[in-house]
Formats: C-alpha cells, structure tokens, sequence
C-alpha cells in the first residue's frame, strides 16, 4: 500500500519534511511518493501526514484512486462554485490554444 | 497624528514600506523560498503562481536559499536603494523554517548591509522567537484577523497543528493562542513587531478595532489594516462564494476608527510575494534566475556605494522632515475659515515622489488620495490606476485603462496632476471629478489646501458635492 501524488500537485512542499519513511522526493512536473518507502505513515502516525497537509483537493489518492481530501472538503467551496471555475479555466485554455 | 516615536523612526526609516516618504527613495524585494503553508485562509488560492497577478501570496519563481541569496545580492547590486530583502511566501515562511533562516543566515554574513523582514500567520512563530533573534532582523509582521475564535472559524477553514489537520472553531482558538504569544515573546526581546488585518466587511470589519487595541496593549508598533482581495477568477473561497472587498470609504473609516488606537499604515500597496524594486513597481522581470546567473556581483565595491546613498537619502529625509514639521507649526490654514458647515472634499494626486504635483494624469499608476477638511489636509490612502492584474486576455472585463482609472478614483471630487490630456479631462469631468494642472510641482499639502480654499470661495463647500449631482 501507498499513496499517490497526483498533476494537481502544486509544489509547495509542506510535505515532504513530514513523511516518516522520507518517502516523498522532489521530481518534474510535481513530487513523488516512493511506492516502496510509503506505508501511509501506519505505525507513525493517525493519519498520513502528506494528506493531513496538503493544501489542493484531490491531489493525494490512494492505490484505488480515492482521492483522501475530496473537492470542497478543504476550501468549503460549494462544488457548483468550484464546477464553474474548473469550467471557465478550460474556456480560457481553448481560447489561449486558438 | 500618525507619528512614530522616535527610536522606532530610526529602525524604520529606511524601510519603504513604513512611510510615504521613504518608498519613493527605497526599494524593497521579496524572495519566495517559502511555498508550504500550515494553514488556509479563506482570501487565499494555494495555486499561487500568476504572472500577471501582483498580490500577496503571488510567485511566478521558486527560489532555493541559495538561488534567493544570489538574486538578492544582484538586486541589491544593481539597485542601491534596495534596503529590505523580506521572505513573505507565497507560503507562510515559518512553515518553511529551514528554508528561511538558511536565507537569512547567508545574507547577515554576505550582505550585513541588508535588512531582514518576515512575515507569518503566527502558527510557528513562538518556536521560531529565538532564532529570528540571531538575525539582522528589526520587525516581525503577523498576519492577525480576529481575536476571537468565532470570528476566525468564518475566516480559517483549517489549521495543521501536531501532526493534525484540524478545523472549525478549535482550528481558530489554537491560532489565534499561538499568534497572541509569539506577538508577545517578540515583544519581549526587542523586536518590533507589526500586525497585518485582512478586513473582511461583515465578517471582521466590526471587530478590528478590538484587534487593534489588543496588540497595542501588547506592543505592536503598527497596525495595516489592508482590504480583501476576492476576484472570482482567483479561485479562492472568498472570491466564489460573492464575499465582497470594503469600499475605499469603508477602509478608509475603519483606518481611522483603529488609527484612534494606534499608528496606522495607509500606503501599503499590497505587493507579491516575489515583488522586486520601489512600491508599486516591480522590476523581478529584471532578475530572473538566468539572468542573475550571468550577472558578475562585486558585493564589496556595491556596498560602499549603498552606504554613501543611503547617508545622502536619510540627510534628505531628515531635512524635509524638519521643513515640514517647522512649516506645520505656522500653516495651519489659517486661511480658511474654521466653519463646522465646511464639508471635507477627497483629492487625488499624481507623483512621482518628492511631495510634489509631477506626474502626467496618464503616466500614473497610482494615485494619492488626500482629504482636505476645515482641520487640514491629511493622506487617506493610495489607489492603484491600473489593477493589480492585468491579465487583461484572459481575465480581464474589457473595460478600458481610463475608464478603470476613472473607476479608481470614485469619490474625488479634484484630482491635481502636472499635465492631463483633452480625452481624460473630458471623461473625468463627465464623472463629475475636476482635472487642475494649475498646481504642477508644488508641494501636494500646499496645493490641495490652495485648491480647497478656492471651492470654498465658490461656494462649493456648502452645496452637495458635485459627483452626486451628475446624475441628475
């Protein structure tokens, strides 16, 4: 078992001091857990200290792809609210590629 | 009014940021070594990186100790002025405090010349105190928004605490605990301390005067209370959740409600946290990590011609400090008449610096605003003409410069510049706001008072003010 960092990593590496297994390294375009090195800080600590701060929605999972801190848990924002940024940012990519 | 004392000035003196005097002689940088944070503040997107944004929190480069080191010593090099080097984020820099005192520790050796700020949320800071102690280190600002934890739960959704998310109300009670006692123990060792609010109208605008006179009590030096910032478009809880900024106006009360309490700072221009040069400009694009790496820095030689420039700029300083206290003992417009049926009248004013009217209407990027009353002529605040973003292709409303400058300066009812062009003075007139270049490079006090004293002879003191009449 491990966990995941995800594209919505923003690099702003709260975590990596606090992985117990120092299995969380700097690495383009954003970090990375070593799947042999994570234990989901089992032993360690009640939770698993990379999602405990991660700061962006989303971009920690697990093997399964759950996300551990789901949309809107983190900001509060109402998922239409967040719906409708996601939207507007793929409007404005479109037009930038155009 | 809004005085500091006297061993606080000289600590100060040369910091841009703590008087409207010294920001147009020195320059300040920011260096982003600091990304993580330890919490969320709801004015606040994690996804920092904008080029065209100029906020706090707001980065387009991540530096490492070493690379902020190397870029400070470049800036400091080429720009003279350059007298502040602060760690400001885009994180909160004691959530990174390896990073930040590696920085720090680098620059009091190599650049002793240089001073040190930081700024933080104040989760970390009482077990930061001691080390921030060893440092070239003369202020601490804390970001402190409430001191009650039911007004802090509406504006921290979480906190990471002991290896813990934690949040709502005890999120709020923790930190506003560990703010209040690192306040404290900076107070007792020395250290100048000055505390940020965020005001957020009908969350903590009612209760910032309570914070203002608790870190009074306490000993902070300076109060900066700064609007919130909540555009749609910055993803931030505030900003699409409709949370609305204060108005000019309302900051402008709140400022003097606390500025009762204590010294207020009226001109802070809100800068990222990557920002590079005088106030409310910024030259980072100068200083790039690739092109520093090419630039040969002869740190020595640099120093001797920072140090001739800063003695040179604090003579002058002092002097017109002096000039103008000798001068307010005399002048007290004396001229006008000290009927309580005067009303006050909001100008603004285009400079460049020196305390005088010298810029171009069209050449401003900010502009003073003043307000001139039956008591005297006193600075309100300062108003960016153009918006602090100015990605304008993919954010932007289409809305043209003038019309947003014209925007900007809602609730002048002059505004006094060197020179206007015919298009603005029509525009501006439309608004209601008078143009008057008659008063090019005299001083901004003399002037506005000149100007007061003739809508006063018009007649123009008694009636309604003249931008509430346009419409009709």
């Amino acid at each position: 078992m491990a966990l995941i960092i995800n594209e919505l990593c923003v690099n702003c590496f709260a975590c990596e001091p606090l992985c117990p297994n120092k299995a969380i390294y700097e690495a383009k375009p954003h970090f990375l857990i070593n799947p042999d090195l994570c234990t989901e800080c089992l032993g360690d600590h009640d939770a698993p200290q990379c999602a405990e701060i991660c700061p962006i929605e989303c971009a920690i999972e697990d093997e399964y792809g759950e996300v551990l801190n789901p949309p809107g848990s983190l900001t509060g924002i109402p998922l239409q609210a967040l719906q409708a940024l996601h939207e507007q940012s793929v409007l404005d990519k479109a037009a930038a590629r155009s | 009014m809004n005085v500091l004392p006297d061993h606080i000035m000289k600590k100060v003196q040369d910091h841009p940021c703590y008087s409207e005097d010294a920001h147009h002689y020195f320059a300040r940088m920011h260096v982003a070594v600091a990304p993580a944070c330890n919490i969320q503040c709801n004015y606040c997107n994690r996804k920092y990186d904008c080029a065209n944004e100029s906020r706090p929190g707001v980065v387009s480069e991540l530096l490492t100790p070493v690379q902020a080191v190397k870029k400070t010593l470049a800036v400091a090099a080429n720009i003279p002025q350059m007298s502040v080097l602060g760690v400001a984020g885009p994180g909160d820099p004691l959530a990174n405090p390896e990073r930040t005192f590696d920085t720090f520790r680098m620059l009091s050796e190599q650049a002793p010349d240089i001073k040190l700020c930081v700024s933080t949320n104040g989760l970390s800071l009482p077990d930061c105190v001691d080390e921030l102690a060893k440092h070239n280190i003369d202020h601490v600002t804390i970001t402190i928004n409430c001191v009650d934890p039911e007004v802090g739960e509406k504006i921290y959704p979480w906190i990471f605490w002991q290896n813990r998310r934690i949040k709502g109300r005890e999120a709020a009670e923790i930190l506003i605990e560990r703010q209040q006692k690192g306040l404290e123990m900076l107070i007792e060792r020395g250290i100048l301390v000055k505390v940020n609010s965020v005001m957020i109208p009908g969350v903590n605008d009612q209760h910032l005067a309570e914070v203002s006179r608790v870190v009074k009590s306490k000993g902070a030096f300076l109060h900066n209370v700064m609007p919130l910032i909540s555009e749609p478009e910055h993803g931030t809880f505030y900003g699409l959740t409709g949370q609305r900024g204060p108005t000019q106006d309302e900051l402008n009360d709140l400022q003097d409600a606390c500025s009762g309490d204590m010294n207020m700072m009226r001109h802070c221009r809100q800068c990222r946290a990557d920002a590079v040069g005088l106030l409310g400009e910024d030259r980072g694009d100068e200083f790039t990590l690739d092109k520093i790496e090419n630039m040969e820095i002869d740190y020595a030689a640099a120093m001797v011609v920072r140090a001739e420039l800063r003695a040179d700029v604090i003579a002058e300083l002092e002097s017109k400090r002096a000039a103008k206290a000798a001068k307010q003992n005399v002048v007290s417009l004396v001229s006008l008449s000290s009927a309580p049926a005067l009303r006050p009248v909001k100008m603004a004013v285009a400079t460049s610096g020196g305390g005088v009217i010298n810029q171009h209407f069209g050449h401003a990027k900010e502009f003073l605003v003043y307000e001139a009353s039956a008591q005297g002529v006193r600075f309100l605040s300062h108003r960016k003409a153009d918006q602090y973003c100015a990605g304008d292709t993919s954010c932007g409303d289409g809305e043209s410069v003038l019309g947003m400058t014209i925007k900007a300066l809602e609730g002048c009812e002059v505004v006094l510049c060197s020179k206007i062009g015919f298009e603005p003075w029509g525009m501006l007139e439309t608004a209601g706001i008078q143009p008057n270049g008659e008063h090019a490079m005299e001083p901004i006090e003399d002037a506005i008072a000149a100007v007061y004293a003739e809508m006063q002879a018009a007649g123009k003191l008694l009636v309604q003010p003249a931008h509430q009449l346009k419409s009709a």
